[in-house]
């Protein structure tokens, strides 16, 4: 109570350096102040700033250039703006369209490796020969660099005929059931001794355990995962459009961008998919609470 | 006897098994593969009985499930003529491997040494120091710490073609790539590892009148081990991934991710296998010795007890 008695003075600017909201906006602000200035000496060797007298005037030439070594971040968000907005959203040139094909197989790989994972986690927490033959190679399957067998897998996917979604689904899958099935393991085993002897004491079956104790314990650890599994099942359908030059996609706008030198529309992919992976975090994140409200748990 | 029986049983049958492919008779391998694979689930349900009584048994179980899997592949490729270009069989892939040793040595060279261990170490170094300055200002901590947890979830490998046009198409992009992606796991767990000394250990510290950096050297350093390893791991494997990816970009002709795209390119499936075993060994190898130094380290820590 002794806080109480002091007196409260300039309240509000105390309580902006108390949340993170303030800090994280000064950082932010501190970062993209460094962007615009770093804008000159980046793009200081190119042919269109010869000639250029006086630091505003070069200044002023730095950040409006049309094919810079780094753009400004304002260059970027009109590319983004644009691209998305001003373009016919079934054109090519139409951000959103590439967007929404990276999305696609985001999500499909991601439903499939989720799955996959809850399934492998099931078999390993009830089945001791699984867990001891099984779990040392889904650890050593992650030292390995997945990301390097995705052509390998578009390719030998392509050739049986299957093309398009799945093949990019797949890698997103075998990237994002990692994270689900160590994270489950982890959660149904994470009842207490006690409270699995209660359900003994009960005479509860194998499967009332699990769905009366185990599930419900694994739920937090559930959601953690998830949210790690879906921003790398957008990696992996990025990276997976690289190797086979396709046509459509973020990464393939990344690829076409380094082809021709659009530096500019290089970054918009870029702040797309980092745009993207916000949202899918950020959806997971809402899943989860709401779930933590509908099984009573505290916020 | 059945057991005894059983163990004979497994390796003669696989024996068979493999001897009856590669002499083509497939329809023979696989009714031997069949009961190959009986007997071998067989007898892993008996180790792992065992392994719950003797600890040395445990390396056996996936070991021999490893061994099971590589045969499965081996005299199903064989067996039923699969085209190299969808699956080659192991045997292929190692024959390759060791007919282009040389050449993979090379990539390896490119790709490791001079991309992945330096980019690893840079930023792995980076992300600790700014994890101390984080720790001094605590105002930068709760700005960018948010920050570093957002970032650690975008795909940075995405930057690579950026990268590659600053930095030239040789390996000091590829190495500014993992210098980028190891960056952030680091600052995040490193600013946690600095907050998990106890508030006891803190103030018998500061009882002892010790400074801020005696304090960190005998106290949250140790401390903060478990979270250094964890993030050292984990950049372990993005390292190897960022410097691969980054070579889908453009490089001169030698790399690990260069082999890959162009032998893709050549429908050369056996090499581009080869060169995945290569990377799945350092990646292996890098991880191995990471878990072997944190034990040395962290002994004291829970997750390493015996249990």
């Amino acid at each position: 109570m002794t806080e109480r008695a002091l007196p409260l003075r300039s309240s509000w600017i105390a309580r902006l350096g108390e949340g993170s909201a303030f800090p994280v906006l000064a950082v932010l602000a501190g970062l993209a102040a460094l962007w615009y200035l770093v804008c000159l000496p980046m793009n200081a060797a190119l042919p269109q700033m010869e000639g250029v007298e006086g630091l505003g005037a070069r200044y002023a030439v730095a950040w409006g250039l049309e094919r810079p070594v780094l753009p400004a971040p304002h260059q970027v968000i009109g590319e983004l703006y644009r691209s998305v907005f001003e373009v016919r959203l079934s054109s090519p040139r139409n951000l959103a369209f590439h967007a929404w094909v990276t999305l696609s197989s985001t999500l499909l790989g991601f439903v499939f490796g989720v799955l996959f994972g809850i399934l492998l986690a099931v078999g390993i927490v009830h089945s001791k020969t699984l867990n001891l033959s099984l779990m040392p190679w889904i650890i050593a399957s992650q030292t390995v660099p997945i990301l390097a067998i995705a052509p390998i897998v578009i390719v030998a996917l392509g050739s049986i005929g299957l093309v398009g979604l799945v093949p990019k689904a797949i890698i997103s899958a075998y990237l994002c059931f990692f994270p689900v099935t160590i994270g489950l393991v982890k959660g149904f085993t994470s009842p207490e001794a006690m409270h699995l002897d209660l359900m003994k004491t009960y005479n509860a079956g194998r499967g009332a355990v699990f769905f009366k104790l185990r599930w419900p314990a694994a739920i937090p650890f559930l959601f953690a995962s998830l949210k790690v599994a879906v921003s790398i099942a957008l990696v992996g359908a990025i990276v997976a459009e690289l190797p086979t030059g396709a046509q459509a996609g973020l990464g393939a706008r990344l690829l076409s961008g380094s082809y021709y030198g659009q530096t500019v529309q290089i970054w918009a992919a870029l702040f797309a998919a980092a745009l993207l992976a916000a949202v899918l975090v950020g959806l997971i994140g809402a899943a989860e609470r709401i779930t933590q409200k509908a099984m009573g748990g505290r916020a | 006897m059945m057991r005894a029986a059983l163990f004979v049983l497994f390796p003669v049958l696989m024996i068979a098994a493999l001897s009856l492919a590669h002499a083509g008779k497939s329809g023979l391998a696989l009714a031997a593969l069949a009961g190959a694979l009986v007997a071998g689930v067989l007898v892993l349900r008996q180790l792992s009985r065992w392994a719950a009584v003797r600890r040395d048994a445990r390396f056996l179980v996936p070991f021999l499930f490893g061994v099971k899997i590589l045969l499965v592949w081996e005299v199903l490729c064989v067996a039923l003529g699969v085209p190299t270009v969808l699956l080659p069989a192991p045997s292929l892939i190692l024959a390759k491997l060791f007919a282009n040793l040389p050449m993979l040595w090379g990539d390896f060279v490119q790709t490791v040494i001079r991309a992945v261990i330096p980019g690893w170490i840079i930023g792995c170094a980076s992300g600790f120091l700014v994890a101390l300055v984080c720790d001094r200002y605590d105002f930068l901590r709760r700005g960018l710490l948010p920050i570093g947890d957002f970032v650690s979830a975008l795909p940075i490998v995405g930057i690579a073609p950026i990268l590659v046009m600053w930095f030239g198409f040789d390996w000091q992009s590829k190495a500014a790539l993992v210098v980028v992606m190891t960056f952030f796991p680091m600052l995040v767990n490193a600013v946690a590892g600095l907050a998990a000394a106890g508030a006891l250990e803190r103030d018998l510290m500061r009882s002892y009148g010790a400074s801020w950096f005696q304090t960190l050297v005998s106290l949250r350093l140790p401390a903060a081990m478990p979270f250094l390893f964890n993030a050292l791991k984990i950049n372990a494997t993005l390292a190897l991934i960022g410097a691969i990816v980054a070579e889908f970009f453009g490089t001169p002709i030698i790399g690990m991710g260069f082999r890959i795209s162009t032998e893709v390119g050549r429908m050369a499936v056996d090499m581009v296998w080869a060169t995945i075993f290569v990377a799945a060994v350092v990646g292996s190898t890098f991880y191995g010795l990471l878990v072997l130094s944190e034990r040395a380290v962290t002994f004291w820590h829970p997750s390493q007890r015996v249990r």
